[in-house]
């Protein structure tokens, strides 16, 4: 199991692996932001934490076709598929690798990026917190649905369209938690049922994603 | 016509939308229907055409 | 005789052949009657004016709308357990019919909020929620038209129903939280259930009652037609092998 979380990692991280242009899409959909809104202070620091929000959410979506893209395009999911590994550990270390080469890198470059939208000091531990405790739940979702696609030549649209409401729940939480951080209220209470929507998607997730694996490689 | 006094437009164009949604899915439905079962007579006939 | 017997296609579309035209009359007589009883023959509310004649078609087509994914829930979990195929093409030819609901609750639901809200839309949680629930249908609907092969569509569209309830029904309690804390409290509710007086309330369950059997007739109507494009399918592939 080591071996294929370092597999995936050194893949993700090599030249063409896709490791930094997650965090290159958080940024641009960042900078972007104000020159739709207008870059009048006070609007920009209510909805930072939104924004900060959706663009990591989309930074997310847009890195998970990656996911199983690869192996399964040079066979080695199948070959994946009949080792002695069962599929639900090789589909949670699929998750878990996208969560480390994307989802954690964005939980770093979150405060770097609230700067530009003039998040408001006391709201920076609660951006991180609820980034950090809410990307595991868009990566086990969106290899779920990475699972569900695998093998379509147009999947990536297709994808967004399945995940996208599959992350409503999360974003909702997550959003909340950050927006109530900047305005100084205590965010324990949506920090919590974020955290418990996690561990739910990362329980359901295995066993989900390898049943549709399991279908596709039929 | 009862009077639907200033919120004419609104309930008037609720029962619209509703009625051309229904009618759509239905005429679809429908449509749909008739395409299959008519290519799967076409078909049934090209391999029994004595059926 | 057990209800199994009807997983067998044949049977299916005998009886389906035969029910189908009562529950077809049955449909239409109850939600023309309905809606007209409704429409003509109900006098304005003091706050909402003409526009609770809205409630006869959005409240019956929201009811319909969550019911119709519920029926898709239990039809997925019937394929997936005891591989019926017309369980499976039940659920598909369910959801073109519950995201048309949907739809119109959602439409009609703006409208009935205008009075209230005094705009065409409100984030109210109960309306999002099925904002989010027609994001479901199509996602399902692309997905079954994505995947080529029906048997691998049946099984990852079901999947798909089974985890997407999961997070449409946390949606549903998220989004309370969204809007209004945890706290129901001072909610404009589009809840009309309350404390319908009975002079709305019969033509309301009338129109209820006839989008249910609205909806039946059309899945009956849909399988049957699901059915067949199975078969032809079938019948194209063998004639392409000879």
């Amino acid at each position: 199991m080591r071996g294929l979380l370092i597999r995936d990692l050194r893949l993700a991280i090599r030249a063409g692996g896709g490791f930094g242009l997650g965090l290159a899409f958080f940024l641009i959909v960042t900078v972007l932001m104000p020159f739709g809104i207008g870059p009048e202070t006070g609007i920009l620091t209510t909805v930072a934490p939104g924004i900060l929000w959706i663009g990591a959410l989309l930074a997310c979506l847009l890195s998970l076709d990656r996911i199983f893209a690869l192996d399964w395009e040079d066979g080695s999911l199948e070959l994946l598929a009949t080792s002695p590994l069962p599929l639900e550990a090789v589909a949670g270390i699929k998750a878990l690798a996208h969560w480390l080469t994307t989802g954690l890198p964005l939980v770093a470059a979150a405060p770097v990026l609230a700067v530009l939208l003039n998040l408001p000091a006391q709201g920076f531990g609660w951006l991180i917190a609820s980034l950090a405790v809410g990307t595991p739940a868009l990566s086990a979702l969106g290899t779920f649905g990475a699972a569900l696609t695998v093998g379509l030549k147009r999947g990536g649209l297709l994808l967004s369209l399945l995940v996208l409401p599959l992350y409503v729940p999360t974003l909702l939480f997550g959003a909340e938690v950050a927006r109530r951080g900047a305005g100084g209220l205590d965010a324990l209470t949506p920090l919590a049922f974020l955290a418990g929507l996690s561990l739910l998607a990362l329980a359901v997730m295995p066993f989900a994603a390898a049943a549709a694996l399991r279908v596709n490689l039929r | 016509m009862p009077d639907l006094g200033r919120y004419a437009t609104e309930v008037l164009s609720a029962y619209a939308v509703t009625l051309l949604l229904l009618v759509g899915l239905i005429a679809a439905s429908v449509w749909k229907a008739r395409k299959v079962l008519r290519q799967l007579r076409e078909a049934e006939n090209r391999r029994d055409p004595s059926a | 005789m057990s209800i199994w017997e009807y997983a067998n296609p044949r049977k299916f579309m005998a009886t389906s052949g035969a029910l189908l035209p009562w529950v077809s009359a049955l449909a239409a007589i109850l939600v023309i009657g309905g809606l007209v009883w409704g429409f003509f023959f109900t006098p304005d509310d003091f706050r909402m004016g003409s526009t609770v004649k809205v409630i006869y078609i959005h409240v019956p087509a929201a009811i319909m709308g969550s019911s119709a994914w519920f029926m898709m829930l239990v039809t997925s979990l019937i394929w997936l357990i005891r591989r019926h195929h017309v369980s499976a093409l039940a659920a598909k030819a369910a959801a073109p019919v519950g995201m048309v609901f949907t739809l119109i609750g959602l439409i009609t639901g703006a409208i009935w909020g205008q009075p209230m809200w005094g705009t065409w839309w409100e984030w109210d949680p109960r309306l999002t929620a099925f904002l989010v629930l027609f994001l479901f249908y199509l996602g399902y609907m692309a997905l079954w038209e994505a995947i080529e092969n029906p048997d691998a569509a049946a099984d990852l569209t079901a999947v798909l129903c089974l985890v997407g309830t999961v997070f449409a029904v946390i949606s549903r309690y998220a989004l309370l939280f969204w809007n209004q804390g945890l706290h129901q409290g001072a909610s404009l509710s589009m809840d009309a259930q309350e404390n319908v007086a009975d002079v709305f309330a019969y033509p309301l369950w009338t129109c209820v009652i006839g989008f249910l059997f609205l909806f039946v007739a059309l899945v009956l109507y849909r399988t049957r037609t699901e059915i067949r494009a199975r078969r032809l399918r079938a019948l194209i592939q063998r004639e392409r092998m000879a």
